[in-house]
């Protein structure tokens, strides 16, 4: 088959059906358990290290902004 | 033994510029191959002056030099796209302003692509780079990557600035819509943004923080997906390396899809994904909130990500173009309406409990009304791309009050909000100048939108009907010079518009300045006592 062709075909079967399914794969592994706590983390992230970046010692306790 | 090469380089770049200056087919070139000369030697003065310099250890403060000049270059030439902006305006509702004395020089087909280069590359790319740096520097509680990588972006940048500014003038233009600056000028912007991603990632790479903000995956998709559309839609074989002319390597309806999947996602991933990722850092800083859904800014960006690329054939509707290919363009932009909305909720909803602060506090309403932009132009976006609506749209002003409903309300207006969340931190200073000055900038801003927004609604739609009319013997009724005659009201409007959101432009400048000038020092807070 001609590569126009085949690329065309390959475009609106199997690779659409695999895009699909890893959006969808994507938007369930946000919803996984146990991910609340984490993201919650990441959104507070941007209120600490606002003047300076992080010491290199990672004993250091984190501290709240 | 660094410093020397980069002498070596930059030596060898100016004598290359000035042997190409000498040996130039044509005038754009010959300007910017001096141009390129002088920033040369200017760089390698420069680098000769400090060659040898101890370095000093700066891995525990941020590089916020960059930054600020980020700052300073972004007001800049926003100034200037806007006020060319109202002066290729003017010269729609009044054609004279097309100078005899400046034609091919400063009328309207050549100060156009100046215009939209300046507000989305030179405005807009400032207003990214800059807060690119600043956010991945605080989310990644790291120094940026690469030494003084920042500033060879940041000088680059506007290197690429002012060869294509000049170039357009001149003539130098490869005939692309957003795409125009050509072939050399490509290949220094494919060095300047490979530099920005390298600065980008190796910041990611060292980052202290465990997570990865989703500011960043916006950045990051924006410079990723930029290069690669750059590189492909750039595609061309230059006449002569001594001239500033090429030809594209391809044609045709090829060519046209290449350049509106480069065009529709340059909107989708420059002027969306990157201003989202600004979006997410600095609405929930201003607010002091944190973003009312991470879960849903995740599925936001994947949904963008796996969505825009394939709406750009709804530019071409009625062409060449297979019907299958602007038939998925069509509903893969109207698909793109849900994340769009789903992102403009989780913009507003980061405000929920503090509602107040819209009353109290201009730099926030300045972004929701960003927000409220997105979301208009995002539902306007994707009921244009439907055919039906096309067929009318299509060609008419309708699309140009789009484009800016889009550009100066949610680029425009967020990149305000994020200038005047910016320079009183950068500078150190307590506060702005003037608050009352805000709300100025921001009721001129918004006036001059909705002037511009709606008298485009109403010329627009009014040409595309007056474009279809046919009497009962199916002749068209009105001839081209008829729709031009009649949109004369409105382009006055639009220019008057224009010249409003440039006023409040202006008032942001002096506001800034006198905040740098005027303001005294904040109290550093960086006492001992730990903060709890």
């Amino acid at each position: 088959m001609e590569t126009y062709s085949f690329l065309r075909h390959l475009a609106d079967s199997w690779f659409l059906l695999a895009m699909t399914l890893g959006f969808l794969a994507l938007c369930v592994w946000a919803f996984r358990p146990g991910s609340r706590a984490m993201h919650q983390d990441v959104a507070s992230s941007i209120f600490r290290n606002d003047d300076r970046p992080a010491a290199d010692d990672p004993a250091q306790p984190r501290k709240e902004a | 033994m660094w410093d020397y090469l980069k002498l070596a380089g930059l030596g060898l770049v100016a004598v290359c510029a000035a042997i190409a200056a000498n040996y130039a087919h044509d005038l754009a070139y010959q300007v910017n191959a001096i141009t390129v000369m002088l920033a040369a030697g200017i760089a390698f003065l420069w680098v000769l002056r400090s060659a040898g310099d101890p370095r000093p250890n700066l891995q525990h403060e941020y590089f916020d030099d960059v930054i600020r000049a980020g700052a300073i270059a972004t007001a800049f030439w926003g100034a200037v796209g806007f006020l060319v902006g109202v002066v290729i305006a003017l010269q729609l509702a009044f054609p004279q302003l097309n100078f005899e004395f400046l034609q091919g020089y400063g009328n309207f087909g050549r100060l156009r692509p100046l215009h939209t280069s300046a507000v989305i590359f030179a405005f807009g790319g400032n207003a990214l780079i800059m807060s690119s740096f600043y956010i991945v520097q605080r989310t990644s509680a790291a120094r940026l990557f690469g030494g003084s990588l920042g500033w060879f972006v940041f000088w680059g940048w506007q290197l690429v600035i002012v060869l294509a500014a000049t170039g357009y003038v001149l003539g130098a233009s490869q005939g692309k819509e957003y795409a125009e600056p050509v072939w050399y000028v490509d290949i220094l912007i494919t060095v300047v943004w490979v530099a920005f991603l390298i600065a980008f990632m190796g910041t990611l790479f060292k980052r202290k923080e465990p997570h990865i903000y989703v500011a960043n995956w916006f950045l990051l998709s924006m410079i990723l997906t930029v290069a690669m559309l750059h590189l492909v839609n750039n595609a061309a074989i230059p006449v002569s390396i001594f001239g500033s002319a090429q030809v594209q390597l391809y044609s045709g309806v090829q060519d046209a899809m290449v350049q509106w999947w480069y065009g529709h996602n340059a909107v989708g991933f420059f002027l969306t994904a990157g201003f989202l990722g600004m979006m997410y850092y600095f609405v929930p800083k201003q607010a002091e909130r944190p973003v009312f859904s991470y879960k849903l800014s995740i599925i936001h960006f994947w949904a963008l990500i796996f969505l825009y690329i394939w709406a750009g054939p709804h530019h071409l509707h009625y062409t060449a173009l297979p019907d299958w290919a602007s038939t998925l363009g069509m509903v893969f932009s109207v698909i793109l309406w849900m994340p769009s909305w789903g992102g403009m909720i989780n913009g507003l909803m980061t405000l929920s409990g503090a509602w107040d602060k819209l009353r109290t506090d201009p730099i926030i309403r300045m972004m929701v009304v960003s927000i409220g932009f997105y979301g208009m132009s995002t539902f306007e976006g994707p009921m244009m791309s439907i055919k039906a609506v096309n067929s009318l749209s299509h060609y008419t002003d309708w699309t140009i009050g789009h484009v800016h409903s889009g550009a100066l309300g949610w680029n425009g207006m967020i990149t305000f909000g994020v200038l005047y969340y910016l320079v009183p931190r950068l500078w150190n200073r307590e506060g702005l100048y003037s608050l009352k000055l805000v709300s100025w900038h921001f009721w001129l801003a918004t006036i001059g939108i909705v002037l511009y927004a709606s008298a485009m609604w109403v010329t627009g739609i009014m040409e595309g009907l007056m474009w279809r009319e046919v009497d009962a013997n199916g002749f068209l009724v009105n001839a081209f010079a008829d729709t031009v005659a009649a949109k004369f009201p409105m382009y006055v409007v639009r220019a008057a518009g224009g010249g409003l959101f440039l006023t409040g432009a202006l008032i942001m400048c002096w506001n800034l300045w006198m905040t740098v000038r005027a303001q005294p020092a904040r109290v550093t807070q960086n006492s001992a006592v730990p903060a709890e």
